[in-house]
This record gives structure tokens, C-alpha cells and sequence, in this order.
């Protein structure tokens, strides 16, 4: 069941809250234990909103959009009196007194927040191999990463475990995972979703995004959490600041079904579509045939559907992974120094203040964590700044410079998600640089700060989930559902249903 | 405090060195909540009482900006003569306890306000570097369990201060006496006040100064290293370690040394600075555009709006108060200071002598709260006074009434009884109190100057108890003296 087709089914009284999250916990309970997706499942948290969602039903209530559906919520993100740890030993037994404004917006629409998930610390990594907990495990080969960052949210999608989930997204880590695992990812253009209440990892490319079964599904959630916020300067009110000024819609309906991507100018990015087309021999390697392959497929699709594809090269894309690998370090390493022992979770004793800093920074922090500060705080350095951090920002300008030129010609670009399928545990944590390379494709869009999703098409040769990756220009997404982003979305879930015979969701 | 009194505490520097000083003030700015969250802005509450998720650094809070404090601090800028241009916060990261984020949200290469100018009561000018917007860090105070240094101590950090938004107003180098730094100061604090940005309280800590010292060769206008003196929290201070520092660079430079780039402290019991941080080992503050915050606008309108809604600045407003009468300049920088020159000003029109109304405000109105007071009813003590309706003692006791709850001063007069004595009454009570006290009058009449002024007093107060305060003074010397022969 979609989790549209559960809250129409809750708010007709024809399924009970109580009934939905039940089911849930017995998905969780029968496989959690091998999954390893929540850091902390919030059964009697779920069960007293479902039963007071089943009351405003009785009463004849209306209810939200999101009625009675279970959503998993990365560990990211606050919520209030519940233990929100980022996956850190630095925020162990640490309970926020607030909500994330996107927490706050999913119990208005009476969702329902069934746990939170894991993810690499701090966000940090494509793999979930980084928790300070535990892997997670992608729910088709319990021997394969779900990706990551958000990949507690992801498997717990994959697995049933929720129809909806929260993640956020640095450079990846919603549509890496969500490819990884066969779910729809999207991470929204920068502003259009508040960001309080989201731990910062990287304050100027973090952007939290729907994870879902099914891209209406995904859209819906979108449409529940965008919106202007006054408690986020950088948030944007999708609804005036749209390109076309109408407000956010209600799903993807019929009628844009039917609209498809008849006219769509797509293009193909050369420097991340491997191998075979024009200018590919400029692209970056490492790219799996079979993940390519799948690309192709969909761009056959998006065609004999009507778009107009053609290649486009977009040469910083070569570069986006160095310029992201110096930026988002960089501002982490700022972002992380509050953990310092002084006010809230950890405190390891020192003799002096320095020491208490520096020992609790010690033990609280994993490796990967303690390599992104110092490569950050060697970034932002007098003497090195211009040559790193300057550089990376002049990356970015130049790579908004040719997407927006790219934007020009196309309506949407289309790429890989991720360079692989799920990869074995253990695969990559010797080498940093392998791992990185993991948002090869996915760190121009955050770059950029424009939006992107990430639709499962078909498997690769080990049989697991491939994702093929739609970009767009700011505000593509707008409106929720109708625009040319989720069309062409739309038109690739169809088709990958046709290709394996199954259709969207569960 | 008169300049030739301070000197005496202030080292005199060589004639061939010449000083050299730029001034950090930083203010606290009067609105009614914090820079990046809606925290009330209060001294002294209750610890930690003023705190949330933002101001406390929690994880996942953001800020966002007051646009009360931008505008203050756009209302500064223009005072001073700055160009008021699209500002962009920044982070500087450092480490410390009372610092919630370990970094704080400044300005850095775009600062709100560039390049003013602060005219000194002399004329003279100091150049404004820069007045840009910050955020305040907590309150630390370390607590000792004993009274020795090596004691287990422990700290208690009050947040309340922490994000209480401040403007930072860096000068040039262009200040070469202590006289002229305290007179920059000064004016500053009276600039603050008068345009409603500061309270301005070096003793409350809302306005902090730091002073960079050093010397050149006169005439050189070479720039030598130099030393920072932090937290100088008064005028007597400020000059004081100035003229410190600056001797100590001269004595150094003449001994073959050269003064290191440091962080130094005032101690002003022992009247010397001590070396803090060398900036050799100094922090390297990783500035960078702060991410979660978007540039600060300054289009021309509202920098407009900023000029129209400017109010008077002391300057304009002591030439407007010496151009009603001749006024001593310091009582003028006073009134000004004090917000009382629009009293003497309505007191002047509604008739009342310039000077005589000047002195009683000076000297009578040092008072916290004066709303009460008009200057129709300031005028009219100042009448009756001179009339010889009112003693002074008794002008004193009506103002005193008016300030506490207000209304008519002749009403306030004749409520109290306060209708001078006739002179031939105060000839009478006089030749009493003469004889009451004969031992006194003798020495009144033979004694030297000393006797003379010790007796006046002791048969004056006679009289005065005798009329219960209704004799003038000046008329009392003036009856012992004839009688006096």
C-alpha cells in the first residue's frame, strides 16, 4: 500500500491508525533485528498518535494529508523529548526540546513519526558503515551498505518498515541510498524545505528530502514539509517564488500522468554517462557498465515517450566532487565545534576546560568525522584558504554557471544516481577516496542547489537496485507533482514497471 | 574631570615620541531582543533565563536576523558618516566556554557600515574604520574553592549576554593624545545615546573598549607594532593605560628593544599593563561567509529612511544650546550627555535666564528620572529665585518636588510655607542669634579669615534653624557683616 492510498484509507475510516502502525511494528519486529535501520523505534509514541488520529476520525474530524502514515525520520533531525543522536557518541542520551520544523510539519499533517533512523555520523559517508552504532543493512542482500548517509531512512523504506521517510542530503545522501535500496529520493532545491531542527553537517548544500515507494508518494511528502520558514533565513516560499507561481499541488494526478514529458527537452550529461556517448571520454571513471546501461534504458524511455534527449556536457562535473570534498568539510568543521562538552551530551573530564574539549572530542567523535574537521579546519586556514576553500567556491560558481547555461537548452538533465549497486560491508571504509566517489554524480545538484531525484530502474548484474538520477534547475520541483521534474519521474517509475512487471510501490 | 587633574596619573611621553592609538569600542545595542533569536535582551535577569535553542548553540538551531539591530546599527553608520553598504556575516571561529557555537557570527571583509568620521568637540577628526554588527558571547565567572591558584576551581557561564547583538566601531590610527582618546570616547557615548542606538554604560559593560598603543619618532607618521589593551571599562582608565603602555614602548624602542604584538591587560590598582596572548601563537580565526544567514541589504531607501529619522546629534545640539546664551562647554556637553538641553532650551523660551537656569540643571537635575519636570516650571523657580520669592535652599527643595511628582512650582511654594522673610524680620532674628551667642560673635568680629569663615557658618546655620530655612543666605553674611561694624 502507497502511503497516499493508506491515508485516504484512514481518513475514510476504512483503515483504522492503530491497524497501520501495528502492521508496521510487526515488519519491524520481524526484521529490524537483522536491518539495523532505526537507532530508536518510537512504538508508544506511534501508537498513542495513531489512536488519537483514529479519534479524530470518530469524531468526524478532518485530518491531514498524511493521515495515519508511518513516516521514519533520519536521526538527524530533532525531535522533541526523543533521543536524536546523528548517529554520534557525542549526542548519546541527548533529547532536543524542540522539533524540526519539518517534524513539526509531518504531525500537523498527522503523520506518523514510527522512529528514527540511522546514518552515517553526522551525515558523514555513503555507506551507514560510519554510525557510531552500528551499520545498517540494505533489506535486498543483508551483506550489501544501503548507502548513506540517510540509509537507515532508505532500508527502512525498502523493508517496509515505513512507506515514507525523512533524509537529508549534503552531497547524496538521500538519492545515493535511495538507489541503492530501490526507493524514490528527492532532494529538493535548496531553501524550498526549512532546514531548523536539521543537525548541520554542511549549512550551505543541506537540504532534507522525501524518500518513498512510489514518486507520488515521495511528491506528497515533498508537498507536506516545503514551504517558507521564519525560523530559516535561507528558506524559500516555493509557492510565490515558483516558476510558475501556482501553488503546490495535491500529488501527481491523472491528468499529469497523462501530460508525461510529451516536448521535454532532456539532456543527457555526458561527463556522467560513462561510457558510448559523445564527450565521454572527457567523463569521470568508475562508472559501472550495468549502472550505465540502465541509463540508457531510461533515456530510451523518456524518448519513446515523447522528450526530445539529446547529450549536453557539463565539463565541472569532473570537479564537483574535489570543490564539495573541501566546502562541506570546511563548514563542518565549524559547525561541529559546538560539540565541546560544555553544554550538552558528552562530557569526558579534563583538568582544564582545553582538555575537557579535546578528550570529549576525542572519544565522541568517530574517525571519519575527526578526518572531515581537520581536512575542513586545513581548508579555511590563513595561508591555504584561496588555494582550497576559495578554489572550491570558484568551482561552484563556474559549475552554477554551466548548468544554468545547460538550463538554457534543456527542461532536465539526466545521469546516474550512484557509480554502483549496493556494495559489500567493508568495502570501501580502508579507502576514503573510494567511498567519496560514491557522489560523483549526485554533489553538482547540491553544488548548485538545485533539485534532483532518483527514480529505481531496473537492477544491475547482481540483481540489485539501480537508480537513474533526474536534475532540474531551481524550483523544478515546484509544483509538487505537476512539474517537469516529477512528469518525467513518472514516466520513469512507469517504465521500469513495464521493463520488470512489477508496479510502483508495495 | 578636568584634563590637568587626569595628567597627573599619566606619564608624559618624550617630545621627540609622539603616540599613536586606534580605538575598538564595542556597544550593546538597545533593542528589545537578541541579534539572531527573540530572547529578550536584559541585564540583569536571572542566569540563564533569557536562553533558547539558537542563543544556547543547540544542534540545529539557526539564526536569524534582527532587523531592529541592523537598522540601530545602519543609524550609527550614518552618524558617523559611513557609507552603509550590503553587509555579509561571517564566522570566527575560536574556542571558548562562554561561546555557545565556538564560533561567533560577525562581519568580516563586508562589514554594514565603511569608512566615517568622528569630529572631536576641538574640531579635530577621527577617521571611522568600520562599524560592523557581532553577536556577544556568554558571561563567564570562575569560581575558587580556596585561596590559592593551584585550588580546584570551577566556572559558571550565564548565557543571558550570549547573541545580545553589538556594533564594533573600529577607528584609524589617527589619535595622538590620551586627552584626544577619551574626548573620542566620550563622544561616541554621547553620539549612542543621542541617536537611541546604546546606553552606552562602560560600568554595566555595554560599552567595552579596547585601545591599540604605539609609539613613532615625532612627525614620522610611521606605524610600529603594536599592543592591544582590552576591556577598558573608564574614561580615567582608558587614558591612564594609554599613557602606560606608550611610555613603556618608548622605553623600550630608546633601550635597543622592539615591544612584541601582543594582548595586554590593564591592572588598575597596580597602574600597569601585563602581557595576555602573544599574537605570535594567535589564533587563526577561519573567517568565512556564514552560511546559514543571506546578505544584509542596504538599498538607497532604507538608507534614506535611516537619514530622515535621524535625530539631532550632540554636536548640532551643543551649537544649539550656545547659541541661546553664553554656556560654559563642559556644562553644555553635559546637558547634552544628559538629554537635558531640550529642558534648558523650552525653560529659555518660556522666559528664564540661560545662565541661571543652566546651573540649576547641572547642578540640581543629576537625576535618573526628570520627566516630570518642564521647562515652563523649571523657568518659573528659576523667577521666583531671582525675584527673592525663594531662597536657594528653598528653589532647591521646590525643584526637588517637581522632579518627584511634578506640578506648580508657586503652588509647591506657598504649600511649604516658602515665602521669604522680610528683611527687616531677618535683621531681627540676626541681632538674637548675636546675642545668644557671644563667644562665637567675638571671634565672628576679631578672629583671622579661617575664624571669620568657620563662625559666618556656625551663625548662619543659627539663623537658618531659627527661620526654619527660609533666610537667604547671601542676606545673612551681608546683616553680620554690617553689624559687625
Amino acid at each position: 500500500m502507497t502511503a497516499l492510498d493508506i491515508a485516504s484509507a484512514v481518513a475514510a475510516g476504512e483503515r483504522s491508525a492503530r491497524s497501520v502502525v501495528e502492521e508496521h511494528l510487526d515488519r519491524i519486529a520481524d526484521r529490524e533485528r537483522d536491518i539495523c535501520a532505526f537507532n530508536h523505534v518510537m512504538a508508544d509514541e506511534a501508537r498513542a498518535a495513531a489512536e488519537g488520529i483514529d479519534a479524530a476520525v470518530a469524531r468526524g474530524d478532518e485530518v491531514g494529508p498524511l493521515a495515519g502514515v508511518p513516516v521514519a525520520v533520519k536521526d538527524s533531525l530533532c525531535t522533541r523529548g526523543t533521543p536524536t543522536t546523528c548517529s554520534s557518541r557525542i549526542l548519546e542520551g541527548w533529547h532536543p526540546p524542540y522539533d524540526a520544523t519539518v517534524v513539526e510539519r509531518l504531525r500537523a499533517a498527522d503523520a506518523i513519526i514510527i522512529g528514527k533512523t540511522n546514518l552515517d555520523e553526522f551525515c558523514m559517508g555513503s555507506s551507514t558503515e560510519h554510525s557510531a552504532f552500528g551499520p545498517t543493512r540494505n533489506p535486498h542482500d543483508l551483506t550489501r551498505v544501503p548507502g548513506g548517509s540517510s540509509g537507515g531512512s532508505a532500508a527502512a523504506v525498502a523493508a517496509g518498515f515505513a512507506p515514507l521517510a525523512l533524509g537529508s542530503d549534503t552531497g547524496g545522501s538521500v538519492r545515493q541510498p535511495a538507489a541503492l535500496c530501490g526507493v524514490v529520493g528527492m532532494k529538493p532545491t535548496y531553501g524550498a524545505v526549512s532546514r531548523y531542527g536539521l543537525i548541520a553537517f554542511a549549512s550551505s548544500l543541506d537540504q532534507i528530502g522525501p524518500m518513498a515507494v512510489s514518486v507520488a508518494d515521495a511528491a506528497a511528502l515533498y508537498e507536506v514539509i516545503a514551504g517558507l520558514d521564519p525560523l530559516d533565513s535561507t528558506s524559500l516560499d516555493p509557492a510565490v517564488s515558483g516558476p510558475t507561481g501556482r501553488r503546490c499541488c495535491d500529488g501527481v494526478g491523472e491528468q499529469e500522468r497523462a501530460a508525461g514529458v510529451e516536448g521535454l527537452r532532456i539532456g543527457v550529461v555526458a561527463e556522467l554517462c560513462g561510457t558510448g556517448g559523445p564527450g565521454s571520454e572527457a567523463g569521470v571513471k568508475g562508472l559501472a557498465a550495468d549502472v550505465l546501461a540502465r541509463v540508457d534504458e531510461a533515456v530510451s524511455a523518456l524518448e519513446t515517450a515523447g522528450a526530445v534527449v539529446e547529450p549536453v556536457s557539463v565539463p565541472s562535473a569532473r570537479l564537483g566532487l574535489s570543490a564539495y570534498y573541501l566546502i562541506a568539510p570546511a563548514e563542518a568543521s565549524s559547525n561541529l565545534a559546538r560539540y565541546d562538552g560544555v553544554r550538552f551530551g558528552l562530557r569526558v573530564a579534563g583538568d582544564t576546560t582545553a582538555e575537557m574539549n579535546t578528550n570529549t572530542r576525542t572519544a565522541g567523535f568517530g574517525a571519519e568525522v575527526k578526518r572531515r574537521i581537520m581536512l575542513g579546519t586545513y581548508a579555511l586556514s590563513a595561508g591555504y584558504y584561496d588555494a582550497f576553500y576559495g578554489k572550491a567556491l570558484r568551482v561552484r560558481t563556474l559549475m552554477r554557471r554551466e548548468l544554468a547555461a545547460a538550463y538554457e537548452r534543456f527542461d532536465l538533465l539526466v545521469c546516474p544516481t550512484a557509480p554502483t549497486t549496493a556494495f559489500e560491508l567493508g568495502a570501501k571504509t580502508a579507502d576514503p577516496l573510494t567511498m567519496y566517489f560514491n557522489d560523483v554524480c549526485t554533489v553538482p545538484s547540491n553544488l548548485a542547489g538545485h533539485p534532483a531525484i532518483s527514480i529505481p530502474f531496473g537492477a544491475g548484474e547482481d540483481g540489485l537496485p539501480v537508480g537513474v538520477q533526474l536534475l532540474g534547475p531551481t524550483l523544478a520541483e515546484v509544483p509538487a507533482g505537476r512539474s517537469a521534474l516529477w512528469r518525467a519521474a513518472v514516466v520513469l517509475e512507469q517504465s521500469a514497471a513495464d521493463l520488470t512487471g512489477a508496479g510502483p510501490g508495495r | 574631570m578636568s584634563a590637568a587633574a587626569s595628567a597627573l596619573h599619566e606619564p608624559a611621553l618624550p617630545a621627540d615620541w609622539e603616540l599613536v592609538v586606534g580605538l575598538e569600542v564595542h556597544v550593546e545595542l538597545t533593542t528589545a531582543t537578541k541579534l539572531f533569536c527573540g530572547c529578550a535582551n536584559r541585564f540583569g535577569d536571572e542566569p540563564n533565563t533569557n536562553v533558547c535553542p539558537t542563543c544556547l548553540g543547540l544542534p540545529g538551531s539557526l539564526p536569524v536576523v534582527n532587523a531592529k539591530a541592523v537598522e540601530l546599527a545602519m543609524r550609527l553608520g550614518r552618524a558617523l558618516g559611513c557609507g552603509v553598504e550590503t553587509s555579509v556575516f561571517a564566522r570566527k571561529n575560536y574556542f571558548y566556554p562562554d561561546m555557545p557555537k565556538n564560533y561567533q557570527i560577525s562581519q568580516y571583509d563586508r562589514p554594514t557600515n565603511t569608512a566615517g568620521r568622528l569630529e572631536l568637540p576641538d574640531g579635530s577628526v577621527v577617521g571611522i574604520e568600520r562599524a560592523h554588527i557581532e553577536e556577544d558571547t556568554g558571561k563567564t565567572t570562575h569560581m575558587g574553592f580556596g585561596g590559592r591558584i593551584h585550588d580546584a576551581v570551577y566556572s559558571l557561564v550565564d548565557y543571558n549576554r550570549a547573541g545580545v547583538p553589538l556594533v564594533e566601531i573600529v577607528s584609524r590610527p589617527d589619535i595622538t593624545t590620551t586627552e584626544a582618546a577619551r574626548a573620542y570616547v566620550s563622544e561616541l557615548r554621547a553620539i549612542l545615546v543621542a541617536t537611541g542606538v546604546s546606553d552606552a554604560r562602560m560600568q554595566e559593560g555595554s560599552m567595552r573598549v579596547d585601545a591599540n598603543v604605539s609609539v613613532r619618532p615625532t612627525g614620522t607618521g610611521e606605524l610600529r607594532t603594536r599592543c592591544e589593551i582590552k576591556n577598558l571599562n573608564s574614561l580615567r582608565s582608558l587614558g591612564r593605560a594609554i599613557a602606560y603602555e606608550a611610555r613603556r614602548h618608548v622605553d623600550l624602542w630608546t633601550g635597543g628593544e622592539q615591544p612584541r604584538q601582543q594582548t595586554r591587560h590593564w591592572d588598575e590598582t597596580a597602574g600597569r599593563t601585563t602581557a595576555g596572548r602573544s599574537k605570535e601563537e594567535a589564533e587563526d580565526y577561519r573567517y568565512f561567509p556564514e552560511p546559514d544567514l543571506v546578505p544584509v541589504l542596504a538599498p538607497d531607501a532604507a538608507v534614506a529612511a535611516v537619514d530622515a529619522a535621524m535625530p539631532p546629534l550632540p554636536a548640532a545640539r551643543r551649537a544649539a544650546l550656545s547659541a541661546i546664551g553664553s554656556i560654559p562647554a563642559e556644562a553644555a556637553a553635559l546637558l547634552v550627555e544628559r538629554g537635558q538641553d531640550h529642558l534648558v532650551s523650552a525653560a529659555v523660551r518660556a522666559g528664564a535666564d540661560p545662565e541661571l537656569i543652566v546651573t540649576r540643571v547641572v547642578n540640581d537635575l543629576a537625576v535618573e528620572d526628570w520627566s516630570k519636570v518642564t521647562g515652563e516650571g523649571l523657568a518659573a523657580v528659576v523667577a521666583m529665585e531671582s525675584a527673592g520669592d525663594l531662597t536657594a535652599t528653598q528653589a532647591k527643595q521646590v525643584l526637588a518636588e517637581l522632579v518627584a511628582s511634578g506640578g506648580d512650582p508657586a503652588a509647591i511654594a506657598r504649600s511649604r510655607g516658602f515665602e521669604a522673610l522680610a528683611d527687616d524680620d531677618l535683621e531681627v532674628v540676626v541681632d538674637r542669634v548675636i546675642k545668644a551667642h557671644p563667644g562665637e560673635w567675638s571671634r565672628f568680629c576679631t578672629g583671622d579669615d579661617a575664624d571669620r569663615k568657620k563662625m559666618t557658618g556656625f551663625l548662619t546655620g543659627r539663623v537658618m534653624r531659627a527661620t526654619r530655612g527660609r533666610a537667604d543666605g547671601a542676606a545673612v553674611s551681608r546683616l553680620l557683616v554690617s553689624n559687625a561694624g
